[in-house]
């Protein structure tokens, strides 16, 4: 479902941030991405949602291939994807259930559909009771969990996540780890990027490790057409 | 009301500074066209009043029978009819607006009333009948005068037709470089006047920048993000109109009190000002919002 192919990325100013990238995540996955600071891992993110194109190599997302994307596809194929960052990126003046509406405004859909499905969204996060606080009035767990609610809006097939717990505490970080867990025992397949080894080893789950720009070891990628 | 109009109302809301700054801005931009507006306006007025005047006079022949039984009966019944028929056909030139038969003795009042004290040099029957036309607004022109005039001149009972042309040429030019240098200077304000409001959409668009990038990972597409800033720039466009009418008209009834009073702008012009502004406020805004989404 996601599947990169000899992929090189490489930035105008700051040069090779990835190299002969080969990869592929099947549907329902889990997988974790790990590595030092600036070895490359947001930017395997960014490629995934489309924030940057390959400079050679393909990235392909549900069918979707980077070769062939045009600017308008990107739209399209992001209401696919649901991703969240470090910084949680909400919107602080606006409540947190218009917060997650959002995501289902942009799509266009109607007020009937949005209201039962963000109330739903919101008890699926364990936020119920705060649909009218606003961002700045909640904990940083809190707030990762209405950015993890909008990354759901629109059922995404993965679920990207870019550090989510970096600015948690421990306990937060268990929290949100455990949500993400549930979420993909759903059957979304989720990507995670973080420097929270302990995490990786306690969960036993698939982690793709990428130093230098370069993939080092991938501790399960069974999945097939790998050059 | 739909979402898109929502946001663009929430950004008033949420930005009063920066909008009333951008309002400011537009209106003080747009005032300044106005005014430049006004002063076209009334240079026009000025010349189409002039051009108002621009009138052929074909007099009648001296010591022809239609002549003479006329100036001596001193009105129009006594006039022939191959005169009167020529003065129905010359009102029914298509360029002809008005044509009407002076007598000897109409013109005679009309030079002592024009002259005043000199009138008693004139004898009742010196002056002779003339055909006044007037022409239709359009037809003012040089070439059209000429032709009229050329037309008229050949009816056999006319002796000589007079349109004062050097004044006609020279007002057609007036009028010719008043309209382009109008239409650049126009120009030249509502380009500066576009600028001036993208640039102040620019910072709304900025202000706004990390919300337009949520908007987009959530998968919005660029005609969604664009619609509330369009909207927003029609509305700031439309306000900033409307109060660089109201600063117009201002001036206006000022200068109408201490200097001169001078025409402004009828209701259809002042509509088509406000308009005039919304659309500036929507252009601005879809070339800065453009702009932004091609950098992102
Ligand atoms: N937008 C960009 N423009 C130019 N260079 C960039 C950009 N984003 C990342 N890079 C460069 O690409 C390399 C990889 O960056 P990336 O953000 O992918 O690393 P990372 O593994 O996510 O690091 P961290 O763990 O610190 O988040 C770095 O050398 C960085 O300088
Ligand atoms: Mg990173």
């Amino acid at each position: 479902m996601i599947r990169f192919t000899r992929v090189q990325k490489v930035y105008p100013r700051t040069g090779v941030a990835l190299d002969d990238v080969t990869f592929g995540v099947g549907k329902g996955e889990f997988v974790f991405l790990t590595g030092p600071s600036g070895s490359g891992k947001s930017t395997i993110l960014k490629l995934i949602f489309a924030d940057e194109l390959p400079t050679s190599g393909e990235v392909k997302i549900a069918n979707v291939s980077s070769a062939t994307l045009r600017h308008r596809d990107v739209a399209r194929l992001r209401r696919k994807l649901g991703v969240v960052f470090q910084d949680f990126r909400l919107l602080e003046d606006r409540t947190v259930e218009a917060n997650v509406g959002f995501a289902l405004e942009v799509t266009g859909a109607p007020a009937s559909v949005i209201r039962p499905r963000v109330a739903r969204l919101l008890t699926q996060v364990g936020l119920a009771s705060k649909a009218h606080a606003l961002p700045p009035e909640l904990s940083g767990g809190e707030q990762q969990r209405v950015a993890i609610a909008r990354a759901l809006a629109n059922d995404p097939v993965v679920l990207l996540a870019d550090e989510p717990t970096g600015n948690l505490d421990e306990r937060a970080t268990r929290g949100v780890f455990q949500l993400l867990r549930e979420i993909n025992g759903t059957g979304t397949a989720v990507m995670m990027a973080t420097h929270d080894l302990d995490l990786v080893k306690r969960s036993d789950c698939r982690s793709i490790e990428i130093n230098h720009g370069r993939i080092v070891f991938d501790t399960g990628d069974n999945s097939p057409g790998v050059v | 009301m739909t979402l898109a109009t929502r946001e663009a109302l929430l950004a008033f809301r949420r930005a009063p500074m920066l909008s009333a700054l951008s309002v400011t801005t537009i209106a003080f931009s747009l005032f300044a066209f106005g005014l430049f507006g006004l002063v076209a306006l009334n240079i026009r007025e000025a010349l189409s009043k002039l051009e108002d005047r621009v009138e052929i006079r074909a007099f009648v022949g001296d010591g022809t029978a239609i002549e003479s039984s006329a100036a001596a009966l001193g009105d129009i019944q006594a006039f022939p009819e191959v005169a009167t028929a020529a003065l129905g056909d010359i009102q029914a030139f298509p360029e002809v607006a008005t044509a009407a038969l002076v007598t000897p003795t109409q013109a005679l009042e009309r030079a002592r009333s024009e002259l005043g004290e000199f009138s008693d040099v004139f004898d009742a029957g010196i002056l002779p009948a003339s055909i006044d036309v007037r022409l239709k607004p359009g037809f003012r022109d040089p070439a059209s005068v000429r032709a009229v005039a050329a037309r008229i001149r050949s009816y056999e009972f006319i002796e000589d037709v007079r349109f004062g042309e050097e004044w006609v040429e020279k007002l057609y030019q007036i009028r010719n470089v008043a309209t382009i240098a109008g239409t650049v200077l126009g120009l030249t304000f509502a380009l500066v006047a576009v600028i001036i409001i993208g640039s102040t959409i620019r910072m709304a668009v900025l202000a706004r920048a990390r919300e337009i990038s949520i908007m987009r990972l959530v998968g919005a597409t660029d005609s969604f993000v664009r619609r509330p800033f369009l909207i927003e720039g029609a509305l700031k466009g439309a306000m900033g109109g409307t109060v660089a009418l109201f600063l117009t008209w201002a001036t206006n009834e000022i200068i109408g009190r201490v200097v001169f009073s001078a025409e402004f702008f009828d209701v259809r012009l002042s509509v088509a000002g406000i308009f005039a502004g919304a659309l500036i406020g929507l252009v601005g805004s879809a070339v800065s919002v453009g702009r932004h989404l091609k950098s992102v």
